[in-house]
């Protein structure tokens, strides 16, 4: 493949044209809010609009919220699977894309169906019950990659002899579990973590039709209703993936991204 | 490896064993399955429960084989271009080269832009092409050329194709990567020794190797754009009237005066979106077969 780069130099340079420009042209927007003058005026008012603190910090508690139930309720079934069951494997594996397949507005329809206030299971007749709903249904669109991301790092540890270990100094099953696969786990629940907080942030499907407050509504909002705010939170929206993304890079896991996600 | 290696430590009970996956299996059929199902099953009901077909016949009505048609066309446009431009720029920096940071940065800036989707994405093509955008000044300013009075919107077919290209483009990176590293070196230099042209390689080893991945790819871009309504209702309101957006009406409103219709409406998404991930999953087992 020793080629001249020349050609690859083009095609370089048109994409990065159209990716590059309209992460300026959102920029400079940004900074047109007053007249004949750049100013970060847009910033100051998204910023200090209550109702951008209040559902950002929403949406950042169910993140955490469904990367740590997710992480719960992934890391001992991708372990036991390994350990005991791995005929399941590929049943799992056929779960954990099916969020894949489904699109989230065809999930949450049925969950205002399945789970509507005169149902078996109530779940969205009080706030609490209903962000409860919210993050599960997060940790749903979150199954392919952490499920990925933490069965790629159980494969990469001696799982067995791990336990063996343990189970020969007397650890029980939850000393085994949090204490030596946990620990081991770190960098690829983490990558999972924040792959899953980049997804979760900005959602806007699910939250807009369970009516939570939640940012990606409140962005929706904002872009129904106002010109330059807007471009200012695109340009922090982006910030904030860069900064998920460059974090999974820093704790450094080869991630074969799952494929495709459904937004 | 020892029959005994295989075996767990300490066999334990059948109900034991199986205990250890219970809690995946009853948050994946609670919040995944059942939901699902039921879609399914009310989309064959009529309002008072009984059997029918009729939901399916229903949705042969003009405004819904309109909004199927042009999420169709939509997710397959952005599916297609974002296909060939990612093979480009994937090659161009696997392949091409190209200085080992330059690859080492796309790769991040793939993994950023294709999850800066859903409603910021919106924001930002409004601000670059919308009717006051830098792009669509500039070119009035400095060409006297009004992209609007040319027949551009982006509010249309195009404008939401060329937006949901910001996210194909680098997940077609992201996925083709993987198989361009498969190519082996080794294939092009046997080639050559064969005294192949650049032309030949390409169309007799490297792309028969490839296009199972390259695809299986598509196929995968193709519903990713075809579930994806963020970035389209907040762009365009509800006036494209994709079938994401329909969906959501109907969910908010039932605009269609049926709620079973709704479901078939439902599981003709899933029904799509399905044939297009076993398609991509059978062609991908196919290529697995050469690119490890």
């Amino acid at each position: 493949m020793k080629r001249s780069p020349l050609q690859s130099w083009i095609v370089m340079a048109l994409a990065a044209l159209y990716f590059l420009v309209p992460l300026i042209a959102t920029f400079e927007f940004s900074l047109r809010l007053k007249r004949g003058e750049y100013s970060f005026e847009a910033y100051r008012i998204v910023l200090s609009d209550p109702r951008f603190q209040n559902s950002f910090l929403y949406s950042t508690t169910l993140a955490v919220a469904t990367i740590i139930i997710g992480t719960l309720l992934i890391v001992p079934t991708a372990y036991w699977i390994q350990m005991r069951l791995p005929r399941l494997r590929p049943v799992i594996e056929f779960i954990t894309m099916l969020p894949l397949v489904i699109p989230s507005i065809v999930i949450v329809f049925g969950y205002l169906h399945v789970y509507h206030s005169g149902s078996w299971l109530p779940m969205t007749s009080s706030p609490l019950a209903t962000d409860t709903l919210l993050t599960f249904a997060y940790v749903v669109l979150a199954l392919p990659y952490l499920y990925r991301s933490i069965d790629t790092g159980l494969r990469a540890i001696d799982v067995r002899t791990l336990t063996e270990a343990a189970e020969s100094l007397g650890a029980g099953w939850a000393t085994i579990l949090f204490r030596v696969i946990l620990p081991n786990l770190k960098s690829a629940v983490l990558s999972g973590a924040f792959l899953t907080f980049a997804i979760v942030i900005g959602e806007f499907t699910i939250a807009s039709l369970l009516n939570r407050p939640a940012f990606g509504p409140y962005l929706q909002l904002v872009g129904a209703n106002r010109a330059y705010e807007p471009a200012a939170l695109a340009v922090i929206a982006f910030l904030i993936t860069w900064a998920c993304m460059g974090l999974i890079n820093i704790v450094g896991v080869v991630k074969h991204r799952a494929p495709a996600d459904g937004r | 490896m020892t029959s005994t290696a295989t075996t767990p430590a300490k066999p334990a009970g059948f109900g034991l064993t199986w205990l250890g996956v219970a809690p995946f299996f009853v948050f994946a059929f609670l919040f995944l399955i059942l939901p699902t199902l039921y879609l399914l099953v009310g989309a064959f009901q009529d309002p008072h429960g009984n059997f029918t077909l009729q939901n399916f016949r229903d949705l042969a009505q003009d405004s819904i084989v309109a909004a199927y048609w042009i999420s169709i066309r939509i997710s397959a446009a952005s599916a297609f271009i974002g296909a060939i431009c990612g093979f480009f720029i994937a090659y161009a920096v696997i392949g091409g080269g190209l200085p080992g940071w330059l690859r080492s940065f796309v790769m991040t800036f793939s993994g950023v832009a294709s999850n800066f989707a859903g409603v910021p994405l919106a924001f930002a093509f409004l601000a670059t092409l919308g009717r006051l955008g830098l792009v669509t000044i500039l070119l009035r300013d400095l060409f006297g050329f009004s992209l609007y009075g040319a027949g551009f919107n982006l509010l249309t077919f195009w404008g939401l194709t060329l937006t949901y290209l910001y996210f194909q483009i680098p997940l077609m990176v992201l996925i083709l990567a993987p198989a361009l590293d498969g190519l082996k070196k080794e294939w092009r230099e046997a080639s050559a020794i064969l005294g192949a042209s650049t032309r030949q390689y390409w169309t007799m080893v490297a792309l028969p190797i490839l296009l199972p991945s390259i695809i299986g790819a598509t196929l995968l871009l193709f519903a990713n754009a075809f579930g994806a309504i963020a970035t389209a209702y907040a762009l365009t309101g509800s006036s494209l009237n994709i079938v994401t957006i329909l969906l959501y009406a109907q969910i908010r409103g039932d605009v269609l005066h049926n709620p079973n219709l709704g479901f078939a409406l439902a599981l003709g998404m899933v029904a799509i979106t399905s044939l297009s991930n076993v398609l991509y999953l059978w062609l991908r087992a196919r290529s697995d077969r050469w690119v490890k």
